[in-house]
């Protein structure tokens, strides 16, 4: 409420609500575009070979080239599909992976919707996708898309567990669900962040192990949440074609993907929220004004973003039951033990 | 304030209208699917209220398990082959009590809710959330019904284990 | 309270919005050339075989079933979380409870092999 430039300049209206409503937009659609050439030169670079060329300096002016590609695509509909439910998943997925952008708090100034159950409502949110991706592959009447379907929702919900008890660690820290909040109290420098146990006296020390573990746990499950490698099972081209995507074309298709690489973000976003001290500064109070904050917190949350990408280009891919052991018989205690250890010390700090 | 009207109006036409797509659909997955819509709602209605810790609740439970519960369970059921899972009508004798009935339970909380105090709030009031206080009644005055909780969930955990098991 | 869900309800408006208006802009824009093979289901350029609404396996409704459990369960713990503090060790030690309790279902359940997927 207090914490939004927008207000201060033309006041808490209706106009006021709209502007700050429609700015993450901008901001998602630009990201999406980045992450797109990102995806193809990292592709390339790891791949030792040079990727787009040809549009613009370098191929910079590919991801607009696809845009206009995809938007100049026939809309099929293929004839044995359920229609009613075939058109409205894509829609599903894509206001779904917006409305997580609404508690993303980009500086100290800038929160779209400052709600004070801002990470209950992110990790919530989540939900709509795994709808979204079971509507599509179900009404999609085609084997592969089914199949994906399903895995990707079997797996979605398996690691939304571990995610859930990782941020609760965090939320035990911070005493509370703000955004806003959790960032504040990771004030003062690279030393106070969550990933190394908040602020504190050097006692801390014993809890870093632990957060760590929690940290690497929400790092493994959000990767597992996005579809991405090694945990892209449910779109593995090599058993089911392109999973719950696979009778998508033209615009819906880019919708489903640009979900994909809008969720990339958020939980990119989240990472740096709970454990990288979100917009603070690593060099405490130097740096730290409203501008800067959000340099600091698109350049962290990017960071995640290229590390994802790194990753698909250079893991194998997990097969299902590795997958399902995974989570299950591993993440799941870890995190539970890694919950009870924070807990303890957030209790008696 | 009209804003906050129009808004009401919204989200109770998104619940009236996929409540009932759940009800008179004859696709068991359209009844499926429908609740989603419904679930939405009811948590937008939720958030009017300032209920705003069940509002997300009802998401992240709902939405979330419930839902996806509910759409493994239709892809496990026999009837499944067809290209549509259909859900069969019943006969005129039923479909009549079952009209009574549903008649009857509509009467009383239509009477039921004319003639409760309830309690009012303005919606511009001012508070924050309310997690706190949840969190501090549960720990505190509702711990039983808490512990309760948590047996429920341990019995509903091995039943379905129990119930699904192949071997 | 609510003024702060405004921006998200406007936000969740302009999500579908943008949705649409890029649909209307892909239907004005694309191109309409019908062919049957186009509107076929896709299984890797072979005719379709068999149906694609088979049963499927128990497991994931078992998935399913754990998730809403351990869910349910996260769901007590967030506000127990954000009032730690105030609360103290009774509420932790009743956590423990909680979790104890959820905890014996879970190795119940995994020593009877209800997570194993083979």
């Amino acid at each position: 409420m207090e914490q939004n430039f927008v207000y201060d300049l033309i006041g808490e209206n209706l106009i006021g609500y709209v502007i700050v409503a429609a700015m993450p937009l901008m901001f998602v659609l630009v990201y999406a575009l980045v992450a797109i050439l990102g995806e193809l030169k990292i592709s390339a670079w790891i791949q030792e070979r040079l990727g787009p060329m040809r549009t613009g300096w370098k191929g910079v002016l590919q991801p607009i080239a696809e845009v206009v590609k995809l938007l100049q695509k026939e809309d099929i509909t293929p004839a044995n599909v359920n229609k009613p439910l075939f058109n409205v998943a894509p829609f599903i997925m894509f206001t779904g992976a917006y409305a997580a952008y609404a508690v993303i708090p980009f500086s100290s100034v800038f929160v779209p919707s400052g709600i004070n159950i801002g990470l209950f409502y992110v990790f919530a949110v989540s939900a709509f996708a795994i709808i979204g991706i079971v509507m599509g592959g179900w009404a999609s009447n085609n084997k592969y898309s089914l199949l994906g379907a399903m895995r990707a929702a079997a797996q979605m919900i398996s690691y939304e567990i571990p995610i859930a008890i990782a941020i609760l660690a965090v939320a035990t820290l911070a005493g509370s669900l703000d955004m806003q909040e959790i960032i504040k109290q990771q004030a003062g420098g690279i030393w106070n962040w969550f990933l190394f146990g908040g602020t504190g006296s050097i006692a801390k020390v014993w809890v870093i192990p632990f957060t760590f573990a929690l940290f690497l746990i929400y790092f493994i499950g959000s990767l597992a949440e996005t579809n991405r490698v090694p945990f892209d099972i449910p779109e593995g081209e090599s058993e089911i074609v392109a999973g719950y995507h696979t009778e998508y074309s033209g615009m819906k298709f880019a919708m489903f993907f640009f979900a994909e690489y809008s969720n990339m973000f958020v939980v990119s976003a989240i990472i740096t929220i709970l454990f990288l001290g979100g917009w603070q500064s690593p060099f405490g109070d130097f740096m730290n004004g409203p501008v800067w904050q959000s340099i600091w917190f698109i350049s962290k949350a990017m960071f995640f973003v290229f590390v994802q990408i790194w990753l698909r280009w250079t893991l194998p891919r997990l097969r299902v039951d590795q997958l399902m052991y995974v989570t299950w018989k591993v993440m799941l205690p870890v995190a539970f033990v890694a919950f009870f250890a924070v807990a303890f010390w957030a209790m008696i700090k | 304030m009209a804003l906050y009207d129009v808004i009401f109006y919204l989200f109770a036409t998104i619940v009236l209208v996929s409540a009932g797509g759940v009800v008179f659909s004859r696709k068991m997955m359209y009844s499926a699917f429908s609740l989603l819509f419904t679930f939405f709602g009811v948590s937008g209605l939720y958030v009017l209220l300032s209920a705003d810790f069940i509002a997300v609740t009802q998401i992240m439970v709902y939405v979330g398990g419930i839902l996806v519960l509910i759409i493994f369970g239709v892809m496990l059921t026999t009837k499944i082959t067809g290209v549509d899972i259909k859900s069969g009508t019943l006969g005129a004798f039923q479909m009549g009590i079952a009209g009574l009935a549903s008649l009857a339970i509509a009467v009383f909380m239509i009477i039921m809710s004319m003639n409760t105090q309830w309690m009012q709030k303005d919606p511009l009031a001012e508070t924050s959330t309310t997690v706190e206080a949840i969190g501090g009644l549960l720990f505190t005055e509702y711990l039983l019904a808490f512990g309760v909780a948590a047996i429920l969930l341990l019995v509903a955990f091995i039943g379905a284990a129990l119930i699904a098991r192949r071997k | 309270m609510i003024e702060t869900y405004l921006p998200l309800i406007i936000m969740l408006v302009f999500g579908f919005g943008i949705a649409v208006v890029f649909m209307l802009l892909s239907e004005w824009l694309g191109a309409r050339r019908f062919t049957p093979g186009k509107v076929s289901t896709y299984e890797s350029g072979m005719p379709p075989r068999g149906t694609a609404r088979e049963r499927f396996s128990v497991k994931f409704y078992m998935i399913a079933v754990s998730f809403i459990v351990f869910d349910v369960e996260v769901v007590f713990m967030y506000p127990w979380a954000v009032q730690l503090g105030t609360l103290g060790i009774s509420a932790f030690i009743a956590m423990m409870f909680f979790i104890a309790i959820l905890f014996a279902g879970y190795f119940w359940e995994l020593r009877k092999g209800g997570l194993d997927w083979d």
